[in-house]
């Protein structure tokens, strides 16, 4: 490191890390540690924990499968209407996820206008399942990939691109060999964010897919279910969730990034 | 140019301090019962209460305003459970309505509060989506397998009363989902995404129509009391002591009656 460090870079970052760690610490602080192995040892915070990483995986790899190529159609493509586009994309952030939830339903629920087609014609209801969650979870957190990968898109050199074109490849042989491996660190980047807020979801997913345990109860809904009657029990229990999720990201982080 | 541009930015926030009534929230919500205002002591009442008592007690605020000019009455709804934590945790609330005994007890036994007073009861009533699909009569409907049924979870009190009844009644039934509050239960039937639903008369009432009740006699063993207490460190004083008395009064039974309470 070279030079003194600017203060005025310093100051507001050291500011900025309390304030993002000092909940934490009050968790922390309040956290019953004697009940602690008890707590664990509950069949059904193993079965909450389990169900919320299993559906914020999928949810991730949903994310991943549509969010990447609609990314891509934001950023590398130009019709009419892409302005809107790309504030639409946006919707699931700025609505508040009670809302979201709801707004699953009124589509996807029994009576919805895709739902009631479903029921009719296959016999699925997605409400109370817990294909429900990872749809809710899928709705929430896909705007966080999309909006990361089309800022790596944006970034990448497009010269990599072109050359490859000129050298006879096919659009989708240069998305492929040239353009994914370019954004790979903002793809990464976008699944860790999608990823942990997809853990988290909470309003949009009681909303839509209900809270049942083994099937729709995930770690945020037990947690605030707990806050009802044992707070305590809603701290360890939030502990539980941070731990785990702080220990699959730093460790996935060195694995792909080399231990950056 | 971007340095003085800076400074304003910097300094804006304090001259927005400086100037009353342009602090974070509504007009008012900011200034204390100490501050003068013209044309008499203006003074704010802040009332925690359950969820269920919104309609009700709306109306009882406004009552409450027009016989005590100058104060303002402001409304926290939500949980019982939640509103008792907040409390508990320092919220400047005056006055206390909970939907449960129990969760009045959270505030009591820190001492927050004084001997609460019983003044509504609400009873559960079978809540069916319009139409009524699944053709539910009485409580041992629920208990089919073909009936998609939501119930508060257990933690809430109206998840507690629930329970109560079905243990009641003999039946055990399996529910798609144990919903956080009666509100998102209700939801769950004016959707139509559920067949039936456990909730209070009350909630029935204020859906205007858009959910079925029907009575069944087991709801008699699950009755909920509503207690209510001005609490110790109340900021508003006396005041908190005076809206207790208005809902207690024959004109509250009477508001809480039309909202399909039952009054002690």
């Amino acid at each position: 490191m070279s030079g003194r460090l600017p203060r005025p870079l310093v100051v507001p970052a050291v500011l900025g890390l309390v304030f993002l760690v000092l909940p934490l610490a009050g968790l922390l602080i309040r956290a019953p540690w004697s009940t602690l192995p008890a707590r664990l040892a509950e069949p059904q915070v193993l079965q909450a924990l389990r169900l919320s990483l299993v559906t914020a995986t999928v949810a991730t790899a949903i994310c991943l499968l549509l969010g990447v190529p609609l990314a891509w159609l934001l950023a590398r493509t130009a019709f009419p209407g892409r302005r809107l586009l790309r504030a639409l994309v946006t919707v699931p952030l700025v609505l508040p996820p009670v809302v979201g939830g709801v707004a699953l339903l009124l589509v996807l629920g029994r009576r919805g206008l895709v739902g009631s087609w479903l029921d009719q014609t296959f016999g699925v209801t997605l409400p109370f399942t817990t294909a429900g969650v990872v749809i809710a979870e899928a709705f929430v957190a896909m705007p966080f990939l999309v909006i990361s990968v089309e800022g790596a898109l944006r970034g990448a050199d497009r010269r990599f691109e072109e050359a490859a074109a000129t050298l006879g490849a096919s659009r989708w042989t240069v998305f492929r060999r040239v353009t994914l491996p370019l954004i790979t660190p903002g793809v990464l980047a976008g699944a860790v964010l999608c990823w942990a807020r997809a853990l988290g979801e909470f309003g949009a997913t009681i909303t839509f897919a209900g809270n049942f345990p083994g099937t729709t109860q995930t770690m945020p809904l037990a947690v605030y279910l707990a806050l009802e009657t044992e707070p305590e029990a809603a701290v360890v229990l939030s502990l539980v969730l941070l731990a785990v999720s702080v220990i699959i990201l730093a460790s996935l982080r060195e694995r792909w990034v080399g231990g950056a | 140019m971007s340095r003085r541009l800076l400074r304003w930015a910097l300094a804006l926030p304090v001259l927005l301090a400086l100037v009353p009534g342009c602090g974070a929230g509504e007009p008012g919500a900011a200034s204390t019962a100490s501050a003068p205002a013209a044309g008499g002591n203006a003074q704010k009442l802040t009332v925690f209460a359950a969820a269920s008592l919104t309609g009700a007690f709306t109306e009882l605020g406004k009552t409450f305003k027009d016989a005590h000019p100058g104060v303002t009455v402001e409304f926290n709804f939500g949980s019982s459970a939640t509103l008792a934590q907040q409390i508990v945790q320092g919220a400047p609330a005056d006055v206390f309505a909970a939907a449960s005994p129990a969760t009045m007890k959270t505030v009591t036994d820190a001492a927050l509060a004084g001997a609460p007073a019983t003044f509504a009861r609400n009873k559960l009533q079978i809540a069916v989506p319009a139409g009524n699909p699944a053709e539910v009569g009485e409580l041992e409907d629920l208990a089919d397998a073909k009936v998609k049924v939501a119930l508060c979870a257990a933690q809430v009190p109206c998840g507690a009363a629930a329970v109560k009844a079905l243990e009641a009644a003999g039946l055990k039934v399996t529910p798609v989902t144990l919903e956080q509050d009666v509100k998102a239960t209700l939801t769950k039937v004016e959707l139509g995404e559920v067949d039936a639903a456990l909730v209070y008369a009350t909630d029935v009432i204020a859906s205007g129509g858009k959910v079925t009740g029907i009575d069944f006699p087991e709801a008699d063993q699950a009755i909920n009391d509503y207690p209510i207490a001005a609490l110790t460190g109340a900021p508003a004083g006396s005041t908190a002591r005076q809206f207790v008395d208005l809902v207690l009064s024959a004109r509250g039974k009477d508001v809480l009656t039309r909202a399909g309470f039952q009054v002690p």
